[in-house]
């Protein structure tokens, strides 16, 4: 058992556990957390991705050890922010979502991709989603909501 | 009044880009029990002993000892065991489950469990036929015996894994000492209570079955959860504690039904004006190790014989083999794919070997309204397959491309496909099996709640039959509700398959709609009820496999643009097109998402989707080597919806789901064939394949 701090959507946490968790366990059934989803539980799909420190990890391979003194940011807290509510709208009219399974994970990704780069091209979106899959859409519909979430957002990433 | 076609935001768009949605995974619940699954490591042996190690306290075994009443799993053919039985068929049959609080403790468990088996000989190729189909259209052997030539090909389909990116899964609970309520990833909900009764041998109000969000399904979960709710149910009747039992994706991957493999024979008549005049065709379809609803797929595939063609004689038949294999079911497009792709690759061999142009030899061949089907029913709505092909040429510039890249070895390939998909159920299914029944009510304030069994999984179910509803009411999306399933309060619509949700229930609830709007009585409670009835010139013989198989056809042409790596035989899709008739799209951004998701699965099942067994085990078992396509795989698409409105559709509406994945295989494969100068026989067509098809000579 190790003391781990960090930061979740926001708000100092300390949790008494096993370093080796994995984060999404501990986000899902500590923090009852479930807007991270697993989907295949090995880091290939992306559905239970979460912000660490901005920048995008796959929660069900990251050991609880990792986020120590760092920030995570869930789809939970995320959705509090004006980024959400801009890239919201923006999968809203594109119909950038489905089934909605890899959605919040999808948004956690668009996020670091548009934190780091507030004007991609269509290819930088498609590489910068990639990690992400999505087994409803053809991801098209996903990509124009990127684009459509850049532009009306111009400013605020 | 607006177009009904005009998009809308889709009602869950909040819950589920929030993540707030619901899945049954996300249900919250103090106290679960957790239960895992003790499967047969042998393809097909007999159980001669299993040794379990003393259980800890509120540890149990569940297996088929527990079962109250009936131990296989009721479906279409009842031959699935919900435990297995003394024999096991295939690597990953169920023997019994380990339920407890702790999985770790349960693992440890399950690794200590000792099954001793007597080993049987397992089959795994096309000998032992479980189910064979035939049917018949003019005189085949009189157009044989009169033919210029005989033409014969043989074409070979793998698996394809739905892979949904959430797991199957199901919690069962107590709600009193009799009732038993799931809670599931599913997509009939119905299907699920029923086989649940049929276990359990109780009374129809002791199951209520719950839905909650469902993150994809693509057929994987129409008769699957059936198979994990019967367990359960028996699991939490044995234990009465509150049980969740969710996949691993491994366990999802390996255990779960996939699409049938298959292999396909047509042989050709032709004439002397180099017209094809009959077609005697066969179909093998590999079960696995039960047969489940094998048996409706075969049909499906065997009647996709003459795609968007008129033939005038056929001689089809069809073999379902049972394999030691994990059983094969449903899969979006349900034998269609593996048909579409037979014909459509064969009708362009045909041409290439008659040495005609094979665009004109198609055109020559298509088929019209009033003609006969393949299965001598009649196509009574207009065709406009002629318009739709020419504007996917133009949007594509195809003729062009097509002519530019026969004359260069540039590696580059342009491929068509024509194809069609008959909405809702094969055959009598609709009229003689599922008999849908739809609810509308509407409460003292005038508000609209729809009680129906529709699952919206993603394809936008809850939207679209809420604006069918509201359009016809001429109310506001507002004043319309549809929460998800929950048999304790809704009507038996039906199962969620067969592009039948728009068209049918869908059209049921355009009826309800109406007769409430005619008899409204402001402020006060109403209900409509509103049951399926087949329109009197629909007939269809189960026997003989003739009539109208289906009330109507939903068509489209899929126009894919493809580059091959000449070092590595890497494909990369370039462009795709689409032009679908659907009769009127429902909401035309919903229609387009569908589209994209579609051809992106049925492209890929042609190039890509590679999943093989060695002596029954499945190789793929994650995402990681199951590939499915990233936003960098998937081209741009272009897709443009004709309306051609079909009389008996809500606002004109037919199937639309899974019509936009079976023309994706031959358009991928023929734009291979014409980049790599060699005729594809087989998908998924991956670069091995390719690499033995450029060390062969150009015939």
């Amino acid at each position: 058992m190790t003391l781990i701090k960090f930061k979740l959507n926001g708000i100092d946490c300390e949790i008494e556990s096993d370093p080796s968790l994995r984060l999404l366990d501990v986000l899902r059934n500590h923090f009852k957390l479930t807007g991270p989803k697993e989907g295949c539980g090995e880091g290939e799909c992306g559905a239970c991705a979460v912000l660490l420190d901005g920048k995008i990890v796959n929660s069900c391979i990251t050991p609880l050890a990792n986020v120590h003194m760092k920030e995570v940011t869930t789809i939970e807290g995320y959705r509090e922010t004006n980024k959400y509510q801009v890239l919201k709208e923006a999968m809203e009219f594109e119909n950038g979502f489905q089934c909605g399974i890899c959605t919040p994970g999808m948004m956690i990704a668009a996020e670091s991709l548009l934190s780091k780069n507030p004007h991609p091209t269509e290819e930088e979106v498609r590489i910068g989603i990639s990690g992400n899959l999505c087994r409803c859409t053809g991801y098209n519909m996903i990509v124009k909501a990127v684009l459509r979430a850049s532009k009306k957002g111009e400013g605020i990433w | 009044m607006k177009d009904i076609s005009t998009s809308i935001p889709k009602m869950d768009a909040d819950d589920k880009i929030s993540g707030r949605a619901l899945y049954v995974d996300d249900y919250p619940f103090d106290d679960l029990y957790h239960a895992k699954t003790l499967r047969s490591t042998k393809a097909k042996a007999k159980i001669k002993n299993i040794h379990i190690p003393e259980l800890p306290d509120d540890y149990f075994v569940v297996d088929k000892f527990d079962v109250p009443h009936s131990n296989v799993v009721k479906m279409i053919f009842e031959d699935w065991p919900v435990f297995a039985n003394d024999i096991v068929n295939y690597i990953g049959e169920p023997i019994l489950l380990i339920c407890g609080r702790d999985k770790t403790i349960i693992d440890s468990i399950l690794n200590q469990i000792i099954v001793e088996y007597e080993d049987l000989e397992p089959t795994f190729h096309y000998v032992k036929s479980v189910i064979h189909k035939g049917f018949v259209k003019g005189d085949l052997n009189q157009a044989f015996q009169e033919a210029i030539h005989l033409i014969e090909y043989t074409y070979e389909t793998g698996y394809q894994e739905q892979a949904y990116i959430e797991p199957q899964g199901f919690v069962a609970y107590l709600e009193d000492e009799n009732k038993v309520t799931l809670i599931g990833s599913m997509q009939c909900p119905y299907y699920v209570k029923n086989a649940v009764i049929d276990t359990l041998g109780c009374k129809e109000d002791e199951v209520r079955v719950i839905q909650p969000a469902v993150g994809g399904a693509f057929g994987g979960k129409e008769e699957f959860p059936s198979v994990m709710a019967c367990q359960l149910a028996v699991a939490v009747k044995k234990i009465k504690h509150p049980i969740k039992m969710i996949y691993e994706r491994e366990e999802d991957m390996l255990v779960t039904t996939k699409r049938h493999p298959s292999k396909i024979i047509l042989k050709a008549s032709i004439d002397m004006l180099n017209h094809i005049t009959g077609i005697k065709a066969h179909v093998s379809l590999d079960s696995g190790a039960y047969i489940g609803l094998s048996g409706v797929v075969l049909s499906r595939a065997m009647i996709a014989v003459t795609d968007a063609y008129t033939i005038n004689h056929l001689d089809v038949t069809g073999d379902v083999y049972e394999t030691n294999t994990v059983p094969n079911g449903a899969f979006r497009g349900f034998g269609a794919p593996q048909m579409i792709f037979a014909i459509e690759m064969f009708m362009n061999h045909i041409a290439k070997k008659l040495k005609v142009n094979p665009l004109q030899f198609r055109l020559e061949h298509l088929a019209h309204q009033g003609d006969l089907t393949s299965t001598s029913g009649v196509f009574r709505d207009p065709i406009i397959m002629k318009p739709m092909i020419e504007k996917a040429m133009e949007i594509s510039g195809y003729q062009e491309k097509y002519q530019k890249n026969e004359q260069n070895n540039n590696f580059k390939g342009i491929g068509m496909s024509w194809f069609l998909h008959g909405c809702g159920f094969t055959g009598s299914g609709e009229s003689k099996h599922i008999h849908a029944k739809v609810k509308l009510r509407k409460d003292e304030h005038d508000h609209i709640y729809l009680l129906v069994a529709a699952v919206d999984m993603g394809q936008g179910a809850k939207t679209s039959l809420s604006k069918i509803v509201a359009q016809t009411l001429e109310l506001p999306m507002s004043d319309v509700s549809f929460d998800y399933p929950d048999t304790d309060f809704i009507t038996d619509s039906g199962p969620t398959v067969a592009s039948r949700t728009t068209m049918i229930v869908g059209g049921l609830l355009a009826r309800a709609a109406q007769q409430m709007k005619d008899t409204w009585k402001p402020h006060e409670e109403m209900v409509v009820t509103m049951n399926y009835e087949q329109p009197d010139y629909i007939v269809w013989d189960e026997d003989t496999l003739r009539g109208d198989a289906y009330p109507a056809y939903s068509w489209g042409v899929n126009i894919v643009e493809v580059e091959v790596s000449p070092i590595t035989y890497q494909v990369t899709i370039k462009n795709i097109w689409s032009v679908y008739d659907i009769g009127k799209a429902i909401d035309e951004k919903m229609a387009l998402g569908q589209a994209d998701g579609g051809i992106s699965q049925g492209v890929a099942y042609g190039y890509l989707e590679v999943m093989e067994h060695k002596q029954g085990k499945i190789r793929q078992k994650n995402m990681t080597d199951y590939i499915i396509p990233t936003s960098v795989d998937m081209a741009n698409t272009k897709t443009v919806i004709m309306d051609n409105p079909y009389a008996l559709g809500p606002y004109g509406a037919k199937g639309i789901g899974e019509l936009t994945l079976v023309g994706g295989a031959p358009a991928v494969a023929l734009a291979i064939e014409q980049a790599i100068k060699r005729e594809v026989h087989q998908i998924p067509a991956t670069p091995e394949y390719i690499m033995e098809l450029m060390n062969h000579d150009i015939d």
